[in-house]
């Protein structure tokens, strides 16, 4: 892979800068959408080994599959494309640059397992990405439009999870529901609802047009295909890149440029994911299972690269403030454990630690883990056994009152 | 006790909040975090313990928790 040019299968086609590509150009790009019996997509899908992009990676075949023969109503599909992950863009320019990709798939998937509705969810504070996707839409002609809705997500990081998309739709309340049933069981409406992320419906748009074996010829045996990431680092800007799974860390890191030296650790997988020591870094296969052993994982595709002369104390302290306040304040492990969590790691990353703070939290992380009605607590205590685990020393250091090490500089609490 | 004869505790955890009587009655499979919301213990309920299990879930205020059949139900997502 290094030394070539990256491949591109989503974000293949005009240059990414020139926006939208119109219904025009995309089908004289790709032919029409093919007419594949919605039986034949599903195994397709599932020998291609797709899994989903939202973050859990649940297999795609598979979810339709269980939807198509679930009892009772017509089904639903919900396009999620929220993308509430703060460090995510991969969602919204996928949106911006290939709208036509993601209605093919939601359009595949509604004949698949038989939904008369599709709703697209997409976060309100991505203005361009919804106008994008709702002049596609408009592009398509009444047959398609009618079908569709288009429905704004409100901004907050729970608003993705599926059983708060489906509550949202029903009821105007972004707030998670008590599992089971699941969504595609009981969804929009009581209708069994099909939830896929936007990126996970433009692999499928491709998939149903050149096969699964297409599909399995990039990424590695153990994860086939290719996915979009989202990379940062310390100049805060987030940009969008197609990697073929397998492809390491470091490699990413080499298209970057600037960001390749003085790794001290990458956030892979965003606020849900988990950190990886930068001596490791460069080698480490993006692979979900592989990222899992590392007590990362894949989710969403984010890859957040954190300098050597930046604090990861501080870093941790940062994403549980924020994972805090995202709670939906539901339930009482998320509320009061993620609230207490937060404030001792914002204390431990002042350099005014109390004395038990660091036990506490080890202490905490089992405690919460496990105990929502949705993942949002079990994400963030994750990220922190996982901070805990890549900043050992420096979480003792902080702990001690002894300062930050942080590039070789003692940086005094102020 | 055969397979379909197995119970499980369970808990909404979006309607309990945290009165804790359930671990008063039922110290032996439900301990409180250090928030005063139940941790219970992952194993089906052994019958001797039933009675005390049905009387958690009787006194329970919100009446969040709930005595299920065993294996729970599978994980997706």
């Amino acid at each position: 892979m290094s030394g070539s040019a990256p491949l591109a299968r989503l974000l293949a086609g005009p240059p990414l800068a020139a926006g939208a590509e119109s219904f025009t150009a995309h089908q004289a790009r790709l032919g029409p959408l093919p007419a594949i019996d919605g039986a034949v997509l599903i195994s397709v899908l599932e020998s291609s080994g797709l899994t989903g992009r939202g973050g859990a990676g649940f297999p795609v075949g598979r979810k339709w599959r269980t939807v198509a023969h679930a009892a009772g109503d017509w089904p639903v599909v919900l396009v999620n494309g929220a993308e509430g992950e703060p460090l995510s863009a991969k969602d919204r320019a996928l949106m911006v640059t290939r709208p036509h990709l993601v209605l093919d798939g939601a359009l595949l998937a509604a004949e698949a397992v038989g939904a008369g509705q599709i709703v697209l969810y997409v976060g309100e504070a991505h203005a361009a990405a919804r106008a994008a996707i709702g002049r596609a839409v408009l592009e398509r002609g009444p047959r398609v439009s009618r079908r569709v809705r288009l429905v704004a997500a409100p901004d907050r990081y729970v608003a993705g999870e599926e059983s708060a998309a489906v509550h949202f739709i029903d009821t105007g309340d972004a707030r998670p529901t008590a599992v089971p049933p699941r969504p595609f069981e009981r969804g929009i409406g009581g209708r069994p609802t099909l939830v896929q992320n936007v990126e996970s419906l433009a692999h499928v748009a491709l998939i149903a047009r050149y096969g699964d074996g297409w599909y399995r010829g990039a990424g590695s045996s153990g994860a086939p295909g290719t996915a979009l990431v989202s990379t940062s680092g310390r100049d805060g800007r987030t940009t969008v890149h197609e990697i073929e799974f397998g492809e390491t860390i470091g490699s990413v890191a080499g298209r970057l440029g600037t960001m390749a030296d003085g790794i001290q650790a990458v956030l892979v997988g965003g606020y849900f994911g988990g950190w990886i020591d930068g001596r490791s870094a460069g080698s480490m296969p993006l692979e979900p299972a592989g990222l899992r052993q590392a007590g990362a994982s894949f989710g969403c595709g984010v890859l957040s690269f954190l300098g050597r002369e930046a604090c990861g104390v501080q870093a941790a302290a940062q994403v549980m403030a924020y994972m805090a306040a995202e709670s939906a304040a539901q339930c009482g492990p998320c509320v009061f454990g993620l609230r207490a969590v937060a404030d001792a790691t914002a204390r431990l990353a002042a350099g005014v630690a109390q004395a038990d703070d660091l036990a506490h939290l080890e202490r905490w992380t089992g405690q919460i883990r496990g105990r929502g009605a949705c993942r949002h607590p079990d994400g963030a205590v994750n990220h922190l056994a996982s901070a805990m685990r890549v900043f050992g020393d420096e979480f003792a250091r902080h702990q001690a009152r002894r300062g930050c090490t942080a590039d070789g500089r003692e940086v005094r609490a102020s | 006790m055969s397979d379909r004869d197995r119970l499980g505790l369970q808990v909404d955890r979006i309607r309990c909040d945290g009165a804790g009587l359930c671990a008063e009655l039922l110290p032996e499979l439900i301990s409180l975090d250090d928030w005063g919301y139940p941790i219970l213990a992952p194993d089906a309920v052994p019958g001797h313990l039933r009675p005390l299990a049905r009387q958690a879930v009787d006194a329970c205020p919100v009446l969040a928790l709930r005595l299920v059949p065993r294996p729970a139900p599978v994980e997706a997502s």
